[in-house]
């Protein structure tokens, strides 16, 4: 047990060092970025800040950490949450109470993601294309939704899961973390994240095992899709409204690069959900160093993509080897021998 | 006419090894001006190892290639094409989007002020494709036409790049007979013009019909260059699957087997195998021979499922059951360990320990997890009973040895208990004492009342373990052997169709 939780922790040592780096950055720019206050029964401050605001990609990021995982990609998710936040929206509206509307969106959000799954698994269409229907059309069918317009609602219920506060911590943090714990539990207390794991490596070979790699496939885009929605209703709740144009706007690009900065690979196979929240956490982090540092909003982007372009190439192979015969040509050290390796593959 | 002539090519003591594995062993091949030379062997005998370090594709580690009295050591398939040696490969290198003049002069059009002159090119195209016997339209892109005809536009492109030698691999596996005629006279003009012609394939009857000389690998060695005009399709199937035809005595033990585990009639896919009956009963190994593409993979496959039957009935001890796929033949207690073992077989970044639980979780579904300790337990056990080498269980699958692999995955199965083990190439490229180990193992496994059905070519291997053996060729039973039947000879006569030794 104790040499689990120790592979654990190694697995997320670097996003845990990259995170503290960004943390030590808005510290350098902004001071007070770590005081946390209590105020009219809600914490405030610039961390508690950066985990609810990094809620939607956060969501986003545990169903996408599946999918990649399964060797796919699911670029419809910013268009699910504009779905999910339209029908939420409207069932409020129409005087539903926010069990239905919160109901609706994730059903919605489910019937999303399994038809990308039919699509992957079944039709055997390649996922990047698969996704990409659902991305373009997605938002045409939240316009439908919402009839072209911004969709208000006052549902206080509603509300709350994006504004609200549970024993003074804001909603969206709680249902982010419990989300994760509760999909991270679900994969390794059950055998499934083995066998989706399997899947991605090396498909042909799981399917002569025996998996059902077509359920499996489709269930990851259904949690996919599922958690795009719940992002969805957070963000519509938050602004009391739902924007089919705007609601999840390019996050799913942060949902691949989260899942990317955890050092999962797009090629799929291994994966970890807590380090892929982790890569969210630092994203959001990136964006709060930039406001905190009142550089002008012209530079946003492109600081982001200095400071993102700086942890993908720490990360990436070359300078993962270039580091490694470094530390090799420093000081020897007594390696073990290599065993394997009889024969090699024809 | 070959003695009086200096040969083009000449290869001395051609080696090249890998890591751990010696892929080609002091190779010697010469080619005379004018022949084709067929280049026969198994999958992995080394074929396309001698023909990369021919032709640049790889460095040889050892040994001489002389051309025209002069020693070559391309470093590119460029450098190769310049100095004489052209290949051909089965799937098509050409660019079909682009014109069939395009495809015959890329890189070397003819050139009018500066611009390529079109007029000339297919005037050029059109007269050298005529050489080849084609009248085809060189304006129209090279996709217009059948795969032969852009075969023999590769051969043209590549006879006229390099001139001297060349190299065809495998031109015919995706041909009809009429488009093998199309290439075989194309063949035989370039012969005629004095080149000489190395021809890989799997067609022994292509072999006989255009090759003057044959050369056998196996295992990356030669072992033997025939002149065909005195060798019978015997001599040639000898001389790529047996060792030697000395039939060995076994001690066999008597085929007195079980009951009738699974009965299948009229089984079969069109396209891939000829519907064919097949009874394997409890305690039983029955094993299956012929060359490779003679049908032994498709009928493991088509049996476990992984490709589905669309004729005849499977009866599991007398029901009817159904086979559509990997998934249900696991739960009717199949299990395949297939040929290609790393593409089909194991989870390469999984661990040892996951990949030997794999098939039994796959079987048990996701929601019912294996506890740890079982676990652990299973993957032991396994480990110790097939002596697999290892430093942990939690390695990745990927960097065990090919024998070591292969007995994880033999455990991957064995967990599942099956009741039919059907093995494919089990022995394939696994070093000498696994390979004992295994054969052992499929025997232990009979005694214990399993039934088995084995793919294999290795003939020896096959006569040793097996009570019944069952003959492929065109993919289709051709012939079943059992009891004193089964020697390495009878099974040779039978590939090459041809009267049967008379039983010892």
């Amino acid at each position: 047990m104790t040499a689990h939780v120790h592979n654990t922790f190694r697995r997320i040592t670097p996003q845990l060092i990259i995170l503290a780096a960004v943390l030590l950055l808005n510290f350098m720019v902004f001071p007070d970025f770590f005081r946390i206050e209590f105020q009219n029964g809600r914490l405030f401050g610039n961390l508690i800040d950066v985990l609810n605001r990094g809620a939607p990609t956060a969501l986003l990021c545990i169903g996408m950490t599946l999918v990649i995982a399964t060797r796919g990609i699911d670029l419809s998710v910013g268009a699910v949450m504009a779905i999910a936040g339209a029908v939420a929206a409207s069932l409020a509206v129409d005087g539903h109470g926010w069990q239905v509307a919160l109901t609706g969106a994730l059903a919605v959000g489910a019937l999303c993601g399994m038809w990308n799954g039919v699509l992957v698994a079944v039709l055997r269409i390649q996922p990047i294309v698969a996704t990409l229907v659902l991305m373009v059309a997605g938002r045409g069918i939240a316009q439908l939704v919402t009839e072209g317009t911004i969709l208000t609602f006052l549902d206080p219920g509603l509300i709350h899961l994006g504004a609200g506060t549970i024993l003074g911590i804001p909603t969206p943090i709680l249902i982010w973390i419990a989300l994760g714990l509760a999909v991270t539990a679900a994969v390794r207390k059950t055998a499934l994240g083995m066998l989706i794991e399997a899947i991605g490596i090396n498909e042909s070979s799981s399917r002569l095992a025996g998996i059902n790699s077509r359920v499996l496939i489709i269930s990851v885009y259904l949690i996919s899709g599922v958690c795009a929605a719940l992002a969805g209703v957070i963000v519509a709740a938050d602004i009391k409204g739902a924007d089919a144009n705007n609601a999840g706007l390019w996050l799913e690009l942060d949902a691949i690069l989260a899942v990317v900065i955890g050092g999962n690979s797009l090629l799929g196979g291994r994966f970890s959900i807590v380090a892929s929240l982790l890569g969210a956490l630092i994203i959001q982090s990136v964006n709060s160093v930039i406001l905190l540092s009142g550089m002008p909003p012209e530079f946003n982007l492109i600081i982001k993509a200095l400071i993102i372009i700086a942890i993908l190439v720490i990360q990436s192979p070359t300078v993962k080897h270039a580091l490694y015969i470094l530390r090799a040509s420093a000081e020897p050290q007594p390696s073990e021998p290599i065993k394997e390796a009889k024969e090699s593959p024809q | 006419m070959a003695s009086v002539t200096d040969p083009v090519l000449e290869c001395r003591g051609i080696s090249k090894f890998f890591p751990g594995a010696i892929a080609l062993d002091a190779v010697d091949l010469t080619l005379y001006p004018g022949e084709v030379h067929a280049l026969l062997g198994e999958n992995g005998a080394g074929k396309s190892t001698l023909i990369k370090c021919l032709t640049g594709a790889y460095r040889r580690d050892a040994g001489t290639i002389v051309l025209n009295n002069q020693e070559i050591s391309p470093n590119s398939t460029q450098d190769s094409q310049k100095l004489g040696i052209g290949t051909v490969y089965q799937e098509v290198n050409l660019l079909p989007n682009l014109t069939v003049a395009e495809n015959l002069f890329l890189g070397r059009q003819p050139m009018w002020h500066g611009f390529i002159s079109q007029r000339k090119m297919m005037k050029m195209a059109r007269d050298l494709l005529a050489e080849f016997g084609l009248s085809v339209n060189p304006a129209e892109p090279l996709s217009a036409y059948s795969v032969a005809v852009q075969q023999v536009v590769a051969i043209a492109r590549a006879v006229e790049l390099s001139g001297k030698v060349l190299i065809l691999d495998e031109p015919t596996a995706s041909l009809d007979r009429d488009e093998v005629e199309l290439v075989f006279s194309v063949i035989e003009k370039l012969k005629a013009r004095g080149l000489a012609i190395v021809f890989i394939t799997h067609f022994l009857d292509q072999v006989f019909e255009i090759s003057d000389r044959a050369t056998v690998l196996r295992n990356g060695r030669v072992v033997g260059t025939r002149r065909l005009a005195d060798a019978s399709q015997t001599d040639i199937v000898t001389l790529m699957l047996g060792r030697q035809l000395e039939d060995r005595i076994h001690d066999r033990a008597p085929s007195v087997t079980g009951d009738k585990l699974i009965e299948l009639t009229n089984f079969g896919k069109r396209g891939m195998i000829t519907p064919f009956d097949l009874t394997i009963r409890k305690g039983e190994v029955v094993g299956l021979a012929g060359l490779l593409g003679s049908g032994r993979t498709e009928t493991a496959e088509l049996i476990f499922g992984a490709v589905q039957a669309d004729q005849g009935d499977a009866r599991l001890e007398g029901k009817k059951i159904s086979i559509r796929n990997p998934r249900e033949a696991v739960a009717h207690r199949f299990a395949l360990c297939p040929e290609d073992r790393k593409s089909d077989g194991i989870v390469g970044d999984l661990s040892v320990r996951e990949n030997i639980i794999l098939a039994l979780q796959a079987r048990q579904g996701w929601f019912r997890p294996l506890p740890k300790a079982k676990v652990n337990e299973l993957a032991e056990a396994y480990v110790k009973a097939l002596d697999i080498r290892l430093a942990s269980l939690d390695m990745p699958i990927r960097l065990l040895s090919g024998g070591n692999q292969q007995k994880a995955l033999l455990a991957r199965w064995l967990a599942t208990n099956p009741a039919l083990l059907i093995l494919d190439e089990p022995t394939r490229g696994i070093d000498v004492g696994a390979h004992a180990e295994i054969i052992a193992l499929i025997e232990k496994l009979r005694e214990d009342g399993m039934a088995l059905l084995v793919a294999s070519s290795e003939l020896e291997e096959l006569v040793a373990y097996s009570t019944r053996v069952i003959v492929l060729r065109d993919r289709r039973q051709v012939c079943e052997l059992a009891g004193d039947e089964i020697t390495t000879s009878n099974i040779v006569a039978a590939i090459a169709d041809e009267p049967m030794a008379e039983a010892v």
